[in-house]
This record gives C-alpha cells, sequence and structure tokens, in this order.
C-alpha cells in the first residue's frame, strides 16, 4: 500500500498532528514501507476467528458508586498552560 | 406533492448515579466550574477507568421497562474527535455491542395508539461544557460534567409527526422517571434529544436524506424545530433541490435549524474497542433480580387505575403521569377509606387547580396526602359539606393545621340536630309567603330559594340533604 | 556497595554494615559520575536522601522489608507525585505529576529509595532509547552502542551499576530487549500481574510493567513488591500473588523445554545462535528435557503489533492537546491551529509516525482490513502458545537477533528498527510472562536468553531462570568502567 503525500496530510489533520512540509515525503514513505510490513498478514487465513481485543479472557469488574475523589482542582490547574475563574482555556470554540 | 414526514429520536439521558461512570468524581450539578473533575475525568496521563456498577443496573432497568434484549456481553468502544470539552480526545462509549437492543415503546397520539421501536440503548459518558462568555476571546472549559453517566436511547424511524416526536420523547420522560433512573430535568441537560428528520412523497419506500438536529432541550422546541425542518426540507424538495445529510442546530431565539458543521469536517470516529475496559457480562441473575424490583410501569398502572378507581382515559394519565403522582392519589385513597370518586375529584379539582395556580410540582404541594385524606373523610361521614370542605382546604393550604383542627376551631361542624333546622325552616316558611304560594303553584325553581336562605342562616353548616328533605316535607 | 545484588544490600543494611543514607550517598554519587551515560531524566537527590533517613529508622525499628533503604530508579514512565514525569516527551517536559502510579506507590510502600527518573524512548515507542527527547542512553558495556529500548535508562542504569533496581516497562520488548543488550535480567509479567494504573499508556492490551536488576532473585524481589491486584485497573487480575522467592530454588530436573524452530531461523546473528544454543546446553546439564516446537503464526507478530499498538497509541495520545497539561504551542491562532501545532512540535518522529499509522489504521474504510484482521491473527499467535504450553513447561529462545547496536545504525530505517523486537513482540500480543537473562557474549557484548512462561507461571519463570544463574556468572559480570 503506497501512501501520497496528500493521504499523509488528511490522515495527519485526522489526528491533529502538526507535520512539516518538508517532512511530508518521508512520512509517506516510512508509512507506506510499515503498511507494506503490515499488509503481511494477509497470508494468513481468517475467516471465522473471533477478533482478540485483550489477552485475559475476563469480565469487566465494577466499581460501586460511590463519591471518593475531592476537589483538587487548584492541585491540577497548576499544570494547565492557561485558566482562569477555575476554567481551562483554550481559543475560541465555533459552532 | 403530498409529502410524509420521517423522525427517529435520539435520546440522553443522564443516570442519577452518585459518582461517574468511570470515576468516582461527583455528578452533582452546579459545582464550581472543574471542583467535580478527577484526573480520571481530566484525561490525566496513565489514569484508567473503572466502570460504575449503578450505571450498568440502570441500563439494564431500562432495558427490561421496554421489553427489550439485554446483551449478555456487551463492549465499550472508544469514539475518536478532538474537541476541547472531550478531555481524553475520545468518548468512551458503546459501537458494536451496545448493552441494551431492541425494545419497543407504546404512544397515543388523539387516542390512537402506536408502537414505536427503540433500536438500541447504551451508555457512554457526557462530555464537558464550553462557556463562550468573552474571557478575552477565548473559550472557557468546565469538566465538571465529563464522565457523567448518559444512555443514549435510539429509536427506530418510526415517527411520522412532530405530535408523535413528542408523545415519544414525552413517554421516555416519563419512563425514566418512573425507573428513578433519570432525574428528568431538562433544563440542568439531564435529559437532551437529537432528532432525525427526513420527509419522502407518501407512498414511497426508501427514506430520504436525513438531517440531524442536534441538543434540543424541551417539548416545545422539538416539535418546533422539526416543524422547522420540515418545512425547510420540503420547501428545497419542491423547488428542485436536494437535502445534505447534515448535522444542524436548533436556534430557539430564531426559531430555526442551521448547519452546525462544514464539510471539511467529515467524522471519522474511528471506534474501537477500548482497551482499558473489559467486556461487561450482564448475567441471568442479574435480570431476574432487575424484574423483580422493577415498579408498575406507566402503561400498567394506568390501566390499573382505570380499573381500580373507575376513572376514564384522560384523568387516569393525569394520575399516572410522574410516580409521585400517582403514589399521592393512592396515599390519598389510602388514608381517606371513602370512595375513590370522591378523591379522584379532589385531587384532580382542587388540589392539582390550586398547585397549577402556585405553579408547583405535586412533590411540593403544601398539603400532604394524609391531610387531604383526613378532610375527605369528613366529607364523606358527613361533618362538614363540599361547600365548606373548600374554606377548610384553603385553611389547610396556609398552615399545617389538620382538618379536624380546622373544623373544629371554626366551628364548621354540620348541624346534625334536626330540631334547630327545623325551628329556621319553619320562621323562612313563614316571613316569604309569596315564594310558599309560587313554589305551591307549580314554580319548582323557588325550592332553590328556600335551601340558599337556610344555609345562609345556617352559614353553610346544616346538612344539604337534610335539608332538601325536610324542605320538602314541609312546603307539601 | 554498588556491585551488591538487592537481596546482598538488605542483608547488609540488616547487619548494618551501612545505612540507606550511605547508600543512597554513594549511587548519586556514581550516578553523578556517570552522567555521560544519561540514563536519568531527573535525579531526587533530596527526596532520596529523605527517604533513606525514613528507612533507616525502619531498619533500625527491625521493621525492614527486603527493599526498605534499597536505591532504586523509576522509568520515567511511571506517575511520581510531584517529580517531573516526562515519559520521555517534549509534551511532557513541564509535566509534575499531581499522583503516583500504584507500582510507584507499592515500591514506595515497600521502603525502597527512589533516585530518580529513568530516561526512556519517547512514550515508549522505540527500541533504542534514540527517540528520547532528552537524547540517547549509552550502552555501558560500549558506550558508542545503544543500550535498547524503551527501557534503555533503567536497563543502563542497572547495568552500570548506578540503581540497585529499577522498573520498566514492556509492550513489545522493552524490558526483555535493554535488559539482553545490557546483560541484565528483566521481567515481563503477565497482562494484568502488575497495575497500569499511572502507567502512562502507549499500547493498552499490551503494556505490562516489570522488574529491571542484576539477578532473577532480586527480580522476585522487586517483583513482589510490584505485582498485585489493583481495583483502579480494569484490567488488572484479582490473583493471589505467590512468595516468588518461595519456589527459586526447586530442582528443574524433567523440566520440558520448547525451542520455537521459527526464531532459529533467518535474522539471527551466529554469536546470538551460539550463545543461546549453549545456555540450552546448561539447562540440558541440569536435566531438562529439550524439544523443538513450532509456532507458525508467530512469523506475523510484527506486522499485527505494528497495527495494533499504534492504533492503541493512536487514541491514547490524543489527550496530549495543549488544554490541561503539558505542552501548548505559542499565540494559536484558533483551536485547530493549538492542536496541531502544540501536537506537531511536542511528538517526535517515531511517535508522529505511529500516530499515523494507527489513525490510519482505524479510519474508515481500512478498519476491518487492519485493526479487526490484526485482532484475528493475534488470537491465532496466541493459540500457537497455548497448543505449545500444552506440551512443554517453558520455551526458550534469543531476546533479539543481534546485540546491541550503534547509536545512529537504524534511525534512517523504522522497520529495520521494528525488527530487532521480531522475538519479544507475540509474547505481549498473547500477554504470557517472559524473561531475559544475561547468557554470555558475542563481539564484547550481552547476549540475552529468553525464557517464556505460561500465563502468571512468573514463579516457575524465575525459578527457571534463577537455576541458570546458579551455575553461571554472566549476570555478575559488569562493565570494567563502571565496576
Amino acid at each position: 500500500m503506497a501512501l501520497t503525500a496528500e493521504n499523509v496530510n488528511s490522515i495527519a489533520y485526522l489526528a491533529r498532528l502538526g507535520i512539516d512540509e518538508k517532512d511530508v515525503e518521508a512520512y509517506a514513505k516510512d508509512l507506506s514501507g510499515i503498511l507494506d510490513l503490515v499488509e503481511q498478514m494477509g497470508s494468513v487465513e481468517t475467516e471465522g476467528v473471533l477478533p482478540m481485543a485483550h489477552p485475559t479472557d475476563q469480565p469487566q469488574r465494577l466499581r460501586e458508586d460511590e463519591v471518593t475523589e475531592h476537589d483538587q482542582r487548584d492541585y491540577f490547574q497548576k499544570l494547565a498552560p492557561q485558566v482562569e475563574a477555575g476554567l481551562y482555556l483554550v481559543p475560541k470554540v465555533i459552532e | 406533492m403530498e409529502w410524509e414526514t420521517v423522525i427517529g429520536l435520539e435520546i440522553h439521558a443522564q443516570l442519577a448515579t452518585k459518582s461517574k461512570i468511570f470515576s468516582g468524581a461527583s455528578t452533582a450539578y452546579g459545582a464550581p466550574p472543574n471542583t467535580q473533575a478527577c484526573a480520571v475525568d481530566l484525561g490525566f496521563p496513565g489514569v484508567l477507568p473503572v466502570l460504575n456498577k449503578q450505571a450498568v443496573r440502570m441500563a439494564v432497568i431500562f432495558g427490561m421497562a421496554i421489553e427489550a434484549e439485554i446483551a449478555p456481553y456487551s463492549v465499550f468502544a472508544r469514539k475518536n474527535y478532538f474537541y476541547p470539552d472531550l478531555p481524553k480526545g475520545y468518548q468512551i462509549s458503546q459501537f458494536e455491542l451496545p448493552i441494551v437492543g431492541n425494545g419497543h415503546l407504546d404512544i397515543q397520539v388523539n387516542g390512537v395508539s402506536k408502537r414505536i421501536g427503540v433500536t438500541r440503548a447504551h451508555l457512554e459518558e457526557d462530555a464537558g461544557k464550553s462557556l463562550h462568555e468573552d474571557f478575552h476571546g477565548l473559550t472557557g472549559i468546565d469538566l465538571n460534567r465529563a464522565g457523567t453517566p448518559l444512555l443514549e436511547i435510539v429509536s427506530e424511524p418510526d415517527m411520522r409527526s412532530a405530535k408523535e416526536a413528542v408523545a415519544y420523547m414525552k413517554k421516555l420522560h416519563e419512563l425514566v422517571r418512573y425507573l428513578k433512573i433519570c432525574d428528568g430535568n431538562m433544563q440542568e441537560g439531564s435529559f437532551r434529544c437529537d432528532a432525525n428528520v427526513s420527509v419522502r412523497p407518501k407512498g414511497q419506500q426508501e427514506f430520504g436524506t436525513r438531517a440531524e438536529i442536534k441538543n434540543i432541550n424541551s417539548f416545545k422546541f422539538v416539535e418546533k424545530a422539526i416543524n422547522f425542518e420540515v418545512e425547510r426540507q420540503i420547501d428545497i424538495l419542491e423547488n428542485g433541490g436536494q437535502i445534505v445529510q447534515e448535522t444542524r442546530l436548533y436556534d430557539a431565539d430564531k426559531d430555526e435549524t442551521r448547519s452546525m458543521r462544514s464539510k471539511e469536517e467529515a467524522n471519522d470516529y474511528r471506534y474501537f474497542p477500548d482497551p482499558d475496559l473489559l467486556p461487561v457480562i450482564v448475567e441471568e441473575s442479574l435480570k431476574q433480580e432487575i424484574k423483580a424490583e422493577l415498579p408498575e410501569l406507566p402503561e400498567a398502572k394506568k390501566q390499573r387505575f382505570k380499573d381500580q378507581y373507575q376513572q376514564d382515559e384522560e384523568t387516569a394519565s393525569q394520575l399516572t403521569a410522574t410516580m409521585e403522582m400517582a403514589d399521592y392519589y393512592e396515599r390519598v385513597v389510602k388514608n381517606a377509606n371513602c370512595e375513590a370518586k370522591l378523591c379522584t375529584s379532589w385531587v384532580t379539582g382542587t388540589l392539582l387547580g390550586a398547585l397549577n395556580k402556585a405553579g408547583l410540582e405535586i412533590s411540593d404541594s403544601p398539603i400532604e396526602a394524609e391531610r387531604l385524606a383526613g378532610l375527605l373523610q369528613r366529607i364523606a361521614d358527613n361533618t362538614i359539606s363540599g361547600k365548606i370542605a373548600k374554606q377548610v382546604f384553603e385553611e389547610m393550604w396556609q398552615g399545617n393545621a389538620g382538618a379536624d383542627e380546622i373544623i373544629e376551631a371554626k366551628g364548621l361542624k354540620q348541624i346534625t340536630d334536626t330540631g334547630a333546622i327545623e325551628v329556621i325552616i319553619d320562621k323562612i316558611i313563614a316571613d316569604n309567603p309569596a315564594q310558599v304560594e309560587q313554589y305551591l303553584s307549580g314554580k319548582d325553581k323557588v325550592f332553590g330559594f328556600f335551601v340558599g336562605q337556610v344555609m345562609k342562616a345556617t352559614q353553610g353548616k346544616a346538612n344539604p340533604g337534610e335539608v332538601n328533605k325536610m324542605l320538602k316535607d314541609k312546603l307539601k | 556497595m554498588h556491585t551488591k545484588t538487592i537481596a546482598e544490600l538488605a542483608r547488609g543494611l540488616q547487619n548494618r554494615e551501612y545505612s540507606s543514607v550511605e547508600l543512597t550517598q554513594h549511587f548519586l554519587g556514581r550516578i553523578k559520575q556517570a552522567e555521560s551515560v544519561n540514563a536519568f531524566v531527573t535525579v531526587t537527590e533530596e527526596q532520596a536522601m529523605a527517604v533513606a533517613k525514613k528507612a533507616d529508622e525502619q531498619i533500625a525499628k527491625g521493621q525492614a522489608g527486603p527493599l526498605t533503604g534499597i536505591p532504586i530508579g523509576q522509568k520515567d514512565i511511571f506517575c511520581t507525585q510531584d517529580v517531573k514525569t516526562s515519559c520521555g516527551s517534549k509534551m511532557l517536559d513541564n509535566f509534575i505529576s499531581p499522583y503516583s502510579a500504584t507500582v510507584v506507590e507499592k515500591i514506595n510502600q515497600a521502603g525502597a529509595v527512589m533516585l530518580g527518573k529513568l530516561n526512556m524512548d519517547e512514550f515508549a515507542m522505540g527500541s533504542s532509547n534514540e527517540t528520547s527527547f532528552y537524547g540517547a542512553v549509552k550502552n555501558p558495556w560500549d558506550t558508542t552502542a545503544v543500550p535498547g529500548g524503551s527501557s534503555g535508562g533503567s536497563a543502563a542504569a542497572v547495568a552500570a551499576r548506578l540503581v540497585a533496581g529499577a522498573t520498566g516497562t514492556d509492550t513489545g520488548g522493552s524490558i526483555r530487549q535493554p535488559a539482553a543488550f545490557c546483560g541484565i535480567t528483566g521481567l515481563k509479567p503477565t497482562y494484568g500481574r502488575v497495575s497500569r494504573y499511572g502507567m502512562i499508556a502507549f499500547a493498552s492490551s499490551l503494556d505490562q510493567a516489570g522488574p529491571m536488576t542484576q539477578t532473577v532473585e532480586d527480580a522476585a524481589i522487586m517483583l513482589q513488591a510490584m505485582a498485585g491486584f489493583d481495583p483502579k485497573d480494569s484490567t488488572s487480575v484479582d490473583q493471589p500473588v505467590p512468595d516468588y522467592l518461595d519456589g527459586l530454588e526447586k530442582d528443574i530436573k524433567g523440566l520440558k523445554i520448547g525451542l520455537i524452530k521459527e526464531f532459529f531461523a533467518d535474522g539471527l546473528d551466529e554469536g546470538c545462535a551460539k550463545t543461546v544454543q549453549a545456555a540450552l546446553d546448561e539447562y540440558r546439564k541440569m536435566g531438562a528435557e529439550i524439544k523443538e516446537i513450532s509456532l507458525p503464526n508467530l512469523k506475523l507478530s510484527i506486522p499485527v503489533y505494528y497495527v495494533i499498538a499504534p492504533a492503541e497509541c493512536s487514541a491514547n495520545l490524543s489527550r496530549y492537546d495543549g488544554v490541561r497539561f503539558g505542552y501548548r504551542c505559542e499565540d494559536p491562532k484558533d483551536l485547530n491551529d493549538m492542536y496541531i501545532r502544540s501536537r506537531g512540535e511536542a511528538f517526535g518522529a517515531e511517535v508522529k509516525r505511529r500516530i499515523l499509522i494507527g489513525t490510519y489504521a482505524l479510519s474508515a474504510g481500512y478498519y476491518d482490513a487492519y485493526y479487526i484482521k490484526a485482532q484475528k491473527v493475534r488470537r491465532l499467535i496466541s493459540e500457537d502458545f497455548k497448543k505449545a504450553f500444552s506440551d512443554v513447561d517453558v520455551i526458550m529462545g534469543p531476546v533479539t537477533p543481534t546485540t546491541a547496536f550503534g547509536i545512529g545504525e537504524k534511525t534512517s530505517d523504522p522497520i529495520e528498527m521494528y525488527l530487532s523486537d521480531m522475538y519479544t513482540i507475540a509474547v505481549n500480543l498473547a500477554g504470557l510472562p517472559a524473561i531475559s537473562i544475561p547468557a554470555g557474549f558475542s563481539d564484547n557484548k550481552p547476549v540475552g536468553l529468553q525464557i517464556i512462561g505460561n500465563y502468571f507461571a512468573e514463579s516457575q519463570l524465575l525459578n527457571v531462570a534463577h537455576q541458570y544463574q546458579k551455575v553461571t556468572d554472566w549476570h555478575q559480570q559488569l562493565p570494567e568502567q563502571f565496576a
């Protein structure tokens, strides 16, 4: 599978990942190579095989419905790039 | 051309758990921003989700109530997109294997019953809120709501009018509150609706292209938004245009829907099973346990009210509209120990009238069911007349006194001493010979005059039945 | 003091041969001297001294456990409260974690003294430690060579005796491969044995934390502290933790060892092959039976891994968006600009490659062909192992196809780099435990032996590996420069 520079740009946008224009071709080449490697999977028949999402065959454990967390806003927000009045600030969201 | 409207609804009901779906932070509404967002809700590095038992239970309760298939094995998936109110960059939701499968809900429109299919209901986490007030041109993000459990209830495209859509939404609203799995507070966003709307020429099998109208948070707006959208679509089609499949936002101020997402933002959510969460197994035993605990559902309760209390459809609907209403009514019946009819007329008439006027819900009624029952008892045993009872009701509304106290204190007991009434009647007959003449000559209407005079003289405390009987005897 | 194992140091502390404060000072001194190895991202000298003091008090009161007062290092992937936790990335260069990982809490609880945070490949994506924002780590055996990755700082720190033990994480070989390259012992436990809470996620269904130490005995001591059920991790397994020291001395006569045929085919360096064969001979001498087994689907491990790991990581790394913590670009002009530039400027090339591959594999139209297909082959691989374990007790083979390669040698070709994990990745896909132990040298660089066990058979793995260390001294050798 060969990815074009255009493919790389659209995937990068989906992932909101800035890629330097000058590097796009190199990414396209690397990713195409990885996809070629990946496509070796096609060599084995998997009809009827159950997909395996987890290594362990366990059910989800359930938590009791209890409030166990307390307010740590100030502690957490020390890490934030921009806050005001307890809110995280981001560039204007337009709907 | 005649057009047919096709509507499917996606309802988001916030589940009434104490803590969030994947963390131990509180879900209480109205806290200062970000004070109820813990490390898990904030999507900090390395944190992990653990599923709330009660959220699963509530989803199963809902599924059982709409006679849906409960998936013995359901899976959480990540829905990937970037938005500042979505801290992890993905929403944990259910995609291919939801916890609740096919079910149904019956609605009534114009006296006709219709079954609406429920395709599925799945568990997911709510997002935070973006606050667009001006922070120097920036947007503020409050993540208190992030991680609140949601049950997304997806209907089949079975509705054919805005009225049906509203009826379905109301029915669902009533049901989730009956089940106590959602507080139904639409103003606080506990119960929200997206509507998928399309039109097609009447008689055509295939569906038209649909638009999804997002976040409509009142019954009134649902109706308006759908009606606007239907007209918009018909307009486009009749002018030879085509409907674009898109997401639209209802603007209540302008009463219109408008396109929300530009084309470049074509959604590709890249769903895949969340590796941090394992499959949810619902055992048969849990289903049995929930089945046994399931409350009487609105439809069954309404039918029972009709049978047990001889109510007509409208009255039964009114009295079973909420669990609180129905419980109130039945507490009155139980305590009053009188004919249900009397209870029904007092609750639907006097009480609901007064509540309505005061803008109060039944749960806020100043007169508790037991006190109202006390009053009805005194009507039933002839201690007071219905008219006096209204007066006592007013007194009860203002304070905490019981009917008996008020009757006692104000001396409102009916005069049952026939001798005393007889004296009054004799005097009235003697004082009004002209009216006696008229009555005896066949003018039956004058009889009311005598009753009125007697009641006036006794300040309404005479038993009207007794007065009637005695007057008839005397005027023979 | 630094040449001693954790078990020996604990005895020395008990016998008051030295205090934890002295021990801590000694190791901190070595860390300073060995700065050029670049094993540490952060050295927590002050905290370490305070903890050492406390440890000495506990020892004095006779309340010491096997890790009390022992200087260790934490891979910088584990959140440590009030200490910078970078995960080897510019993205988290300013991240002072507001909480600790369960593993960190447990090791702290056991009284160990954390000397600092160890360098690693960015977000654990790499096999050479060269993707770290903080620069490459040097292999103490050959400072022109890589230490392996992603737990390269951990492996180098233990090999150079800068710490008595370290934590690592293993998603596709990130404990075992650097352990092999640096001549130390590294154990990747069964998936679910050690909590992942607070361990920064790379690929959630593959990541597992484990100990990196000089000896198997030390690995048992550290695993004892790390392992156990954690209600904060849904994938953590609620199973009792056995006493890992208990079974170390068991006789392994009659042990059935499976040798994966496919691991000795093309690609395995001759020197490595010889060293591994020699190790197997030792096992024969101890009375083990060795038989060749075939796991035909193992050859697809790398293709499968490079779908599943990137897919999971593409979502796991979406939270780094410049809103609540971490790097935010200067003067974003709008919301998308903030996302795109913050992520574009703070993630390195390898992380970007994996996010892109993962995003692509999950995108509309490709999901079935890549992601679902990979999960199906994953099951086939896991079933190959299941079948094998119905026949043998443990599986042995090489850890890596070559010894440590040169710094810069493989950075231009990501695929060649990926292939260096060809023997380790299958274990993660299946979720099995495996250990890498020093088995000799080829061209003066260490070679590791990999032993793979059945689910939750850590005790058996440790026993089998320990018996080898009783009859060999590869694990006691250390690079001259750091003697």
